[in-house]
């Protein structure tokens, strides 16, 4: 369960980018955080993955007080969660199968663990037969697969998603929407920020919208954007 | 690339440090054979016993600052001198055959282990019942001492601006090479490695820069301190009695641990602090 309470943080003396935000995400959720630039919405993942610290509030993750956490216990607790970014962020000198590995290595998985389970990640995103390419092989849509895979490689609970269709063309974006879905399927709880209305309105999902750092509006299904 | 330039960097810095230690180990081992070869000279009052002159050794015994004495006779005094001055010339000191000249001149050689104690040793020595006068060098004494606070200072100095430079050029190329791997770095916390898994591979290659970036200059340096010495020695040996250089084995059996220590320490400090800070996500 992800929880925030009167959570605000700012980052200078000027607007704070979040202000007073109370929301709640139940464990196996599908939710759509939506807003415009500048809304808040990327800060919010920051906090949740404690990049950032709150100047202000509480914030739960997993039963987990994160003002509680200390520096050295961070690693641990990021285990549980997965995170994907709009710029895709794999490693260039790496072939896929090398790039989803990886996230097993930090966690200090051993060989022969990675050689079970990074051929099903790869399998579930569609790419079991491109395991050698390199990134600049793929097409944008293939890359975030990659990208989703690594994520989901350690098995987390909650998997945070940063514009994961911002850089892909329409098709691209609905095969990844499709593919989170079936994740969230699976037990996952997912929180996808992103600004493609388009998707949003067609998922049918959970949908929370923020405007200055400010929840204006939480529905679940029938979103209107106005 | 960027080990590479570390490397490159770790080995001119420990071979200029190297070149300096022993061109200051060897200043030192001149400066030290030029004190132990002064003496302070002690002549005795007229009519003197041997007895109080005993008694006078056994005072001069008791410091510390003393490495040995030695008790010249007047016949030994009349012998050097005419060794000294009338050479060949036997007749010219036959003269003198029944009536040394220098009958009164019995007198103790001192020579001391730390010439600045000189002034002390020569208060002392002036203040002894018996001694007509204390014969010494002042002015060498003190330009000895001088010199050894000078090249003291000098090393301190140097060596540390050539720390500093090391640790700055070292963290520099770090930083380049951490700038590169940005990027994974960022990935890697996120993901959730721990400080000490991102951390590892940046020490491991930081300590190994620092170990053959000072084993290569340290090399260099023993080849080099052989040959510069052998040269010297044999190209312009009347500068022999002068300089009397140290065994390569006698600087080196100093030299090798410290440059490696230098080298690995500069290396691991260097990456383990430049790295600290890219730790904060």
């Amino acid at each position: 369960m992800i929880k925030l309470e009167n959570v605000s943080k700012a980052y200078s003396a000027g607007v704070p980018a979040l202000n007073d935000v109370n929301l709640e995400i139940a464990d196996g959720e599908f939710v759509f955080i939506v807003g415009d630039s500048g809304s808040g919405k990327s800060t919010l993942i920051k906090l949740l993955l404690k990049e950032l610290e709150p100047t202000e509030g509480t914030i739960i993750v997993d039963g987990r007080r994160l003002g509680a956490i200390r520096h050295k216990q961070i690693p641990k607790f990021r285990r549980n969660l997965g995170v994907v970014f709009q710029d895709f962020r794999l490693l260039k000198d790496r072939n896929v199968y090398d790039n989803v590995a990886f996230a097993q290595r930090v966690i200090g998985a051993s060989v022969r663990e990675s050689k079970r389970k990074v051929p099903v990640m790869l399998s579930m995103v569609g790419l079991a037969a491109k395991y050698k390419s390199y990134p600049r092989q793929l097409s944008g849509g293939e890359q975030q697969r990659v990208a989703i895979a690594r994520a989901l490689v350690n098995q987390p609970k909650i998997l945070l998603a940063d514009e994961p269709t911002g850089n892909l063309d329409a098709n691209n974006a609905w095969e990844i929407m499709k593919l989170l879905e079936e994740i969230n399927e699976r037990g996952t709880t997912v929180v996808v920020v992103t600004h493609n209305m388009d998707i949003v309105k067609i998922m049918n999902k959970r949908v929370i919208t923020m405007k200055k750092g400010v929840v204006i509006s939480d529905v679940d299904g029938d979103f209107n954007e106005d | 690339m960027f080990s590479l330039a570390s490397m490159a960097t770790m080995s001119a810095c420990i071979f200029l440090f190297g070149l300096f230690f022993a061109i200051v180990t060897n200043f030192e081992a001149m400066v030290k054979e030029a004190e132990s070869g002064m003496a302070v000279t002690v002549l005795f009052d007229e009519g003197i016993t041997q007895e109080q002159i005993d008694a006078i050794g056994q005072e001069i015994k008791k410091r510390v600052e003393v490495s040995e004495y030695e008790f010249i006779s007047p016949e030994q005094a009349w012998e050097e001198f005419k060794g000294d001055y009338f050479g060949d010339n036997a007749e010219a000191a036959a003269g003198f055959a029944d009536d040394n000249p220098l009958a009164n001149s019995a007198s103790y050689a001192i020579y001391m282990n730390d010439i600045s104690m000189q002034p002390v040793l020569v208060d002392f020595l002036e203040g002894l019942d018996g001694v007509r006068e204390v014969r010494h060098s002042e002015v060498a004494g003190r330009t000895l001492t001088d010199f050894n606070s000078l090249i003291g200072y000098i090393s301190v100095g140097i060596i540390l601006i050539l720390l500093l430079v090391a640790v700055f050029l070292i963290s520099n190329t770090v930083t380049t090479g951490i700038a590169v791997r940005k990027d994974e770095i960022g990935i890697m916390k996120l993901i959730g490695a721990t400080d000490y898994f991102v951390r590892a591979p940046f020490v491991v290659e930081g300590v190994l820069i620092g170990l053959i970036g000072s084993v290569v200059p340290l090399a260099l340096l023993y080849f080099l301190y052989r040959k510069v010495v052998f040269y010297i020695s044999d190209k312009f040996s009347f500068l022999s009695s002068l300089l009397n250089f140290l065994p390569a084995q006698k600087v080196f059996h100093t030299l090798v641990p410290v440059g490696l220590v230098l080298g690995v320490g500069i290396g691991f400090l260097g990456s383990w602090i430049t790295i600290r800070k890219h730790l904060k996500v």
